[in-house]
């Protein structure tokens, strides 16, 4: 089976940390965004993945590389000269997609959940339509486009961008499965799927959808990061416990800790709940952390007293002094804070 | 030679301005570098040669002096300490008249005047030896301060070689001079003939002066002083700040240690040499009954008082924390007074900021807001939470974080003065972060607010925006 990413551009919702690093290789859960994905797809099945990409940066090939070998598939760059949107990818990428007559998958690469693809898949075959969104119902509606379906059925009736009264509480979940067929309605031009493409094959009633168990979040920025690391965690303490740090270590305080077993944590610290740290970290004594994400080689000193809260990110080789708070901070890479930043700023 | 002493102590109806600290102790009596505000005083004055008399002269209950006074028969064994109470505000100088029998008893030749807001090197003896050089009446310690600041203080205009006073103002509006009057001062003991006649002068002036025994030393002494070439100006070089708010303890404490370290050494705490007390920065003074973890960091310009309890891994750092308080480990002090029995819970921040100038207060979003962090007494701040340039009042549990945005200060502001008396209003209005005191509490309140302290990190998954997250 086949697969096309949507990764895109440069990533700039999730700035600082998108300017020294691709958008996909920035770990979520100690693990880059993109291999999340790759081994779901794998586990369904899998052998093709094409990446849809705006730039082509060098470090993401070679990583890419050791999936390809680590997972023994083939990973396609597939390179847009001007954006395309969420459609024209998939016209760009027809080769690989329209070979054969097996039914490929679309997901957009800020989307952490379950993944359930070969659900998904065995799904899809099932109605025999033309394409099935993957929804997932959330408790505001209101602030998305929502889809509804024909009544007792999951064939898709409708699309209703922020609705005024409830209709509905499914949304696009980001994650799509398709019959080569769709490839006949689009053309290699800028277009969006959801707005152009959709609403057409809803009218054919050739859109079913895939209702998702479980969580879902676009982890695209900052705050949603954060959200979706808890999720993550969370998920992770009922399915897989023993991937966590045990929650009766002595330094774990409220459970969901993910620790990398390269990282060393001091004396008298505690940690949790919702925390992950990454390889080579260095954790000092007497400290606090609380839902947060502490990435690969990051140190922090024994008592230096400083606070981050907020929303704080701080970017690659970024140092902040001793005693400092900061307050939703976004300091970019290789700066150094020396006087605390009390209100939500950038710090270039 | 024989000369006495009187230090003006003031009263309760003042002092609001050292709220909330004032209420707990007069402000006379709050301990900066380990002593009482005045203690200091009576030590320079200990040191001046013929001086056997202290007055304190103020409108306090007898009461509230009472202790104070047996410890310095303890401490000052060589002076007689005394407490003059008015019988009501009579003004720097009307106390002064008021008791003149009771202070020329004796026939003393000098009287130092020291008023009690100050903190200083109080280089009297120098002014003792400057004063018996000139001819006039009075000589007034003077030191330089910032342009922009001198208004706020009574300017001297003075003769630059014999230092004679040829103008004084109280606190002008426009800029007269930067030497200002430093609250320190030596009479003759003639001077009181100069208070008759100003006396005298404020009566016959018609029915538009109030018929009081107020009277003034600044207003209405030193101006006449002045026209008669009777005033002259000692300019120190050393260390002066007013205490005039509860913030500007903290600048105090700072240069009283950095005194200590030049003239007895022995009072500051030393550095630890193999590692078995705290990690000594600065100057820093820690009560011996006061009990410090081997693994916090203390300074520079510290003072921990009597039976406070400090954690491990705690760091503080300009700042005084008051008697029996108790910081919990890895908590973080900055800028701040932490006030008799409060609790400062683990991972805690409790920071102000720091102010260069002779100014307590700094702007925040165009609102004038406390610089000095200040917990007022019996103050339980919960665990991790974080308060910021707030002075607050009394026994209130801080529960939710107290850092707030500038609309929810406002409306914090709005519920003190419904509840406050005139007085208060001023002082809300110039820092609108005060809280205050929660003494309408119930019971059932308390007890619910205590049980909410024990979940623990209750604070930090709130974390409030106040504006919405940057985009890059």
């Amino acid at each position: 089976m086949k697969a096309l990413i949507l990764v895109g551009g440069f990533g700039t919702r999730l700035r600082p940390l998108t300017l020294t690093l691709p958008k996909p290789l920035v770990e979520f859960c100690n693990k880059p965004m993109i291999q999340h994905q790759i081994e779901g797809l794998v586990k369904a099945g899998v052998t093709d993945i094409v990446l849809a990409v705006n730039y082509r940066p060098e470090i993401m090939e070679q990583i890419l590389k050791k999936y390809e070998e680590q997972y023994n598939i083939t990973i396609t760059f597939s390179v847009e000269t001007e954006p395309l949107g969420t459609a024209g990818p998939l016209a760009l990428a027809r080769e690989i997609l329209g070979k054969g007559r097996s039914p490929f998958f679309v997901l957009n690469s800020d989307i952490i959940c379950e993944y359930p693809f070969d659900h998904l898949r065995d799904f899809h075959a099932a109605h025999g339509k033309e394409g099935t969104i993957v929804v997932t119902k959330v408790e505001e509606p209101s602030k998305y486009g929502v889809i509804v379906n024909h009544s007792g059925t999951t064939c898709i009736e409708r699309f209703v961008e922020k609705p005024a009264e409830f209709v509905s509480n499914k949304i696009n979940a980001g994650i799509y499965i398709f019959n080569p067929e769709i490839l006949e309605r689009i053309e290699l031009k800028p277009t969006s799927i959801e707005k152009e493409i959709f609403p057409l094959m809803a009218h054919d009633k050739h859109l079913h959808a895939f209702e998702l168990d479980g969580y879902w979040m676009d982890v695209g920025q900052p705050k949603d990061f954060l959200t979706g690391t808890c999720m993550y965690l969370a998920n992770l303490a009922k399915k897989k416990p023993q991937l966590l740090v045990n929650p009766e270590c002595e330094f774990v305080y409220g459970g969901n800790v993910l620790v990398d077993p390269t990282a060393k944590i001091g004396k008298d610290c505690r940690i949790g709940p919702n925390v992950t740290i990454g390889p080579n970290v260095v954790v000092g004594d007497g400290v606090r952390l609380q839902r947060c994400v502490i990435l690969e080689g990051a140190r922090i000193k024994d008592f230096a007293w400083t606070r981050l809260e907020g929303v704080s990110v701080l970017g690659d080789d970024v140092s902040v002094n001793d005693e400092i708070y900061v307050n939703g901070g976004c300091v970019l890479p290789h700066k150094c804070i020396a006087n605390n930043i009390t209100e939500p700023q950038i710090i270039m | 030679m024989t000369c006495k002493a009187i230090i003006l102590v003031g009263g309760p109806s003042r002092g609001t301005r050292f709220r909330p600290l004032s209420l707990n102790v007069p402000k006379p009596l709050f301990p900066v570098a380990g002593h009482p505000i005045i203690w200091h005083h009576l030590e320079a004055l200990s040191k001046v040669e013929g001086l056997k008399e202290v007055m304190l002269i103020g409108f306090f209950e007898d009461s509230v002096m009472a202790r104070f006074l047996d410890d310095a028969a303890r401490e000052f064994p060589k002076m007689n300490v005394r407490y003059l109470r008015e019988y009501q505000a009579l003004g720097t100088a009307g106390g002064l008249y008021h008791f003149r029998d009771e202070i020329l008893r004796g026939d003393p030749q000098q009287l130092f005047v020291l008023n009690a807001d100050v903190a200083c090197s109080f280089p009297l003896s120098d002014m003792m030896r400057f004063h018996n050089r000139h001819r006039g009446l009075c000589t007034i310690l003077g030191t330089k301060v910032a342009r922009e600041n001198a208004n706020k203080f009574g300017c001297l205009v003075a003769k630059p070689d014999s230092h004679e006073v040829l103008h004084y103002v109280e606190k002008p509006e426009s800029f007269i001079s930067d030497l200002i009057s430093c609250g320190i001062y030596l009479f003759d003991c003639a001077v009181f003939n100069e208070m008759k006649k100003a006396m005298l002068n404020k009566t016959t002036q018609g029915p538009y002066q109030d018929q009081d025994d107020k009277l003034r030393l600044e207003q209405d002494l030193f101006g006449p002083l002045a026209e008669s070439k009777k005033l002259y100006v000692y300019v120190t070089q050393e260390f002066w700040r007013q205490i005039k708010t509860a913030g500007s303890a903290v600048p105090a404490n700072a240069l009283y240690l950095e005194q200590y370290s030049k003239t007895c050494p022995d009072r500051l705490t030393k550095k630890s040499i193999d590692g078995q007390g705290p990690e000594i920065v600065g100057h820093v003074y820690i009560h011996p009954t006061a009990i410090v973890d081997p693994h916090s960091k203390i300074g520079p310009n510290v003072t921990i008082g009597p039976r406070a309890v400090i954690g491990k891994g705690v760091r503080i750092k300009d700042s005084i924390i008051l008697d029996n308080a108790e910081i919990k480990n890895n908590s973080c002090i900055l800028h701040s007074i932490i006030g008799w029995d409060s609790k400062v819970g683990t991972w805690a921040r409790v920071e102000g900021t720091p102010t260069t100038n002779y100014s307590t207060t700094i702007t925040q979003n165009g609102v004038k807001v406390q610089s000095v962090t200040i917990l007022g007494k019996k103050l339980g701040s919960i665990f991790t939470s974080e308060i910021r340039n707030l002075p607050v009042k009394v026994e209130k549990w801080i529960v939710e974080k107290a850092k707030q945005s500038v609309a929810e200060k406002a409306t914090t502001s709005e519920i003190t003065t419904a509840s406050q008396s005139s007085t208060e209003i001023t002082t809300t209005s110039q820092s609108p972060t005060e809280i205050i005191t929660t003494s309408h509490q119930t019971r059932k309140e308390r007890k619910m607010l205590k049980e909410k302290l024990k979940e623990d990190d209750l604070t930090l998954q709130h974390v409030r925006y106040n504006k919405s997250p940057p985009v890059l």
